[in-house]
Order: C-alpha cells, then sequence, then structure tokens
C-alpha cells in the first residue's frame, strides 16, 4: 500500500543522493512525518536549507524550496517570514553549516526569537566535503582536518539555542524516529524560534573514519548515546556527561519577530 | 501474513533494515538490494520500514487471502 507521505517528495528526484545508510533521509522522513500531522499544506510551506549533504534535503521536498548559500538559510527564511507572516518557514541545515560558517545567523536568529523551524541534521561532521572537523565534532573524534582526534570542545547547539533565546529547543535522533517526528512537530506547532538537533549517523565521512563504518551499529549507539530527558535529569552530574538528553529541553513564550515588527509598520503609518 | 512492497531503485544495501528486523527476515542480496528471505516469520513489527533511510520497504498485514 503506498504510504500518505510520499506525496511530500519529489518522486522524479528519488533515489536521494545520500551513501548507503546515511541518516539524512530518516532525518528527512522524519520532518516530513511532522509536516503531515500539523496539517500544512504544500502550498503554505516554504523549505530553507543552506549547504551541505543535509541541506540537499530540500531538494527532495515537494514544497516550495529554496536551496541558498552556504550558512545562510536562516537569513534567506528570516526574508521570507518577514515577507510574508503566514507561511510556514522551515530551515534544515548541518552542523557545519549551522554552527560554524552560519554560527552568527543562527544565534542571531534565535535573539530575534524569528518564528521558524530549525531541524539541525547533526552528523557531527562535514560529511559533503569529505571528512573535516566540524564546531560539533566531539573532542577527540577523528575528521581529516583532526587526524589524531579533534582537541577542540564541542559545541552543545540546543544550549546555544537556548541561551541566544529561541523559545522551542528539542534533541533527537534518527533512530528515535516517531520521537524525532514528535519534537519537529512541537517545533510546528510553536510561535518563535524553534530548534530540534536531529542527532544522525555518516557512515562515510564520520564512520570510517571513527571505526564505526556499519550505519545500524552507528543507529544503536545513537540509541545508546542518549536518554530521555526526565530520566537524564535525574542522574548524578559525571553521569549526565555520558548522555545526551532528549526530549525537549526548553519552551518559552515571547513574541516573535514579525509581530514585534508590526509595532513598528503601526507606529510608521500602518500598512499601505 | 506480511506483505512486503520493495520498491528495488530505492534501495542501497545498507544494511539496517536486516540488523533491526528481529526476526531475521530480510537479507541484502550479491547485488546489494534488499530481499525477503523469510516471509513466514515476519511478524509486521515495521521496524524494516520506519527505519530505512531511502523509504525502499514497506510491510503490511496481508488481508484475509493472504
Ligand atoms: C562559502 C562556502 N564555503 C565553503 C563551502 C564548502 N562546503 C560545502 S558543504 C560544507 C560543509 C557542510 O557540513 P555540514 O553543514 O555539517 O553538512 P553535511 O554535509 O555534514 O550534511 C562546506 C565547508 C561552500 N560551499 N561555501
Ligand atoms: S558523506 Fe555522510 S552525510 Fe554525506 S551523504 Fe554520505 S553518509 Fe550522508
Ligand atoms: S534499510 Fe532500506 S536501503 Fe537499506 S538495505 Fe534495507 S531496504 Fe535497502
Amino acid at each position: 500500500m503506498e504510504r500518505s507521505f510520499e506525496k511530500y517528495f519529489r518522486q522524479n528526484r528519488l533515489p536521494h543522493m545520500w551513501c548507503p545508510g546515511c541518516g539524512n533521509g530518516i532525518v528527512t522522513k522524519a520532518v516530513i512525518m511532522a509536516i503531515e500531522k500539523a496539517g500544512f499544506s504544500q502550498d503554505n510551506t516554504v523549505i530553507v536549507s543552506g549547504i551541505g549533504c543535509s541541506s540537499r534535503a530540500s531538494g527532495y521536498m515537494d514544497f516550495d524550496t529554496l536551496h541558498t548559500a552556504h550558512g545562510r538559510a536562516i537569513p534567506f527564511a528570516t526574508g521570507v517570514k518577514m515577507a510574508n507572516p503566514d507561511l510556514n518557514v522551515i530551515v534544515l541545515t548541518g552542523d557545519g553549516d549551522c554552527t560554524a560558517i552560519g554560527g552568527n545567523h543562527f544565534i542571531h536568529g534565535c535573539r530575534r526569537n524569528v518564528d521558524l523551524t530549525v531541524v539541525l541534521f547533526n552528523n557531527n561532521i562535514y560529511g559533503m566535503t569529505g571528512g573535516q572537523a566540524s564546531p560539533m565534532t566531539p573532542t577527540g573524534k577523528k575528521a581529516t582536518t583532526a587526524p589524531y582526534g579533534a582537541i577542540d570542545r564541542p559545541f552543545d547547539a540546543c544550549k546555544l539555542a537556548e541561551a541566544a533565546g529561541a523559545t522551542y529547543v528539542a534533541r533527537s535522533t534518527a533512530f528515535h524516529v516517531q520521537h524525532l517526528a514528535d519534537m519537529i512537530k512541537g517545533g510546528l506547532d510553536s510561535h518563535g524560534f524553534s530548534f530540534i538537533e536531529a542527532m544522525c549517523q555518516c557512515p562515510t565521512a564520520f564512520g570510517r573514519n571513527n571505526k564505526m563504518a556499519d550505519p545500524a551499529k552507528m543507529m544503536m549507539a545513537l540509541r545508546d548515546g542518549v536518554m530521555m530527558k526526565a530520566a537524564w535529569d535525574k542522574l548524578p552530574a559525571e553521569k549526565q556527561a555520558e548522555r545526551f538528553p532528549i526530549g525537549v529541553l526548553c519552551q518559552k513564550e515571547y513574541i516573535d519577530y514579525a509581530k514585534a515588527y508590526d509595532t513598528v509598520i503601526e507606529k510608521a503609518g500602518g500598512r499601505a | 501474513m506480511a506483505e512486503f512492497t520493495i520498491k528495488t531503485a530505492r534501495c542501497k544495501g545498507c544494511g539496517i533494515c536486516v540488523a533491526f528486523c528481529p526476526k531475521q527476515v530480510l537479507e541484502v542480496d550479491e547485488l546489494g538490494k534488499v530481499q525477503v528471505v523469510n516471509r513466514e516469520a515476519c511478524i509486521v513489527c515495521g521496524q524494516c520500514e520506519l527505519r530505512c533511510p531511502d523509504y525502499a520497504i514497506f510491510v503490511d498485514k496481508g488481508g484475509a487471502t493472504a
């Protein structure tokens, strides 16, 4: 039986270009599941992505899509949202795209609380360009630019988003497909800057460099490397450091950027 | 009995469905494509479909005639 989500894919673009076992396909499906559950139409939803393997996702999705410049998906999406606040605007980005070259756009998008849903495909590496370390490569893990293991501390993008002012922050993984879709749906339902980190496997650029090229084993490692937030909260600090909490990490109310800008429009004499 | 729909052109033989199937129903063949080798054992848990990164495998409960 044909699945209902198939209509949200550009059928003539599948199979996608990702490597065998790449987690990007799973995260993309979770985004589509969330959109379907939220009841968004293909005509009022815009998908914006940057550059990277993960950012290729927009090309497979049958919505109005924008494949933009490296690190710049959030500014493009901000423009779309401000021009027409009635649209649902979703950003798909990678750990390099969002936290390296796009790091400033990311924190300022959070600070302004632009009503976007940003899904970060975190595979801990620059996949597309062959495995350079990203700001989210864990300390000690190998990359082509860190052949002896990274000495840098990684960003916790969820904490970064929360500290910068995002009003919905959640994390899940490519192993927890349905939970991931629920976390994304929570972002779609929230007004303001919603950020969801989707931890996922890159067997080619990350796995092969780190003695874990088997994608199924990488998914099992994702499963074992996290814990539901309610249980994680009860762990002693030294145990907390061994796993990432998943679930909704932050949720608060604050006026979104388009609504705030309405006050400027009002003061300046109203809409033409 | 379980009914499989396999979109062979999409399958990349990554083995994720094989590894997560609790009943050893699936295998990747020498051409790198998924094969149903033990359909009788399938409990239609949907793990393969849920985890396939390529939307290549779908499993449904068969009707009364299956
Ligand atoms: C301005 C600019 N600088 C550098 C590049 C090269 N480049 C392409 S993708 C990429 C990194 C992508 O990494 P990430 O965002 O983690 O995505 P992934 O490929 O891992 O999904 C880089 C540095 C570029 N395309 N444009
Ligand atoms: S290089 Fe990594 S991120 Fe890119 S398609 Fe291959 S597995 Fe996926
Ligand atoms: S998980 Fe999907 S792509 Fe991978 S072997 Fe199974 S059917 Fe093929």
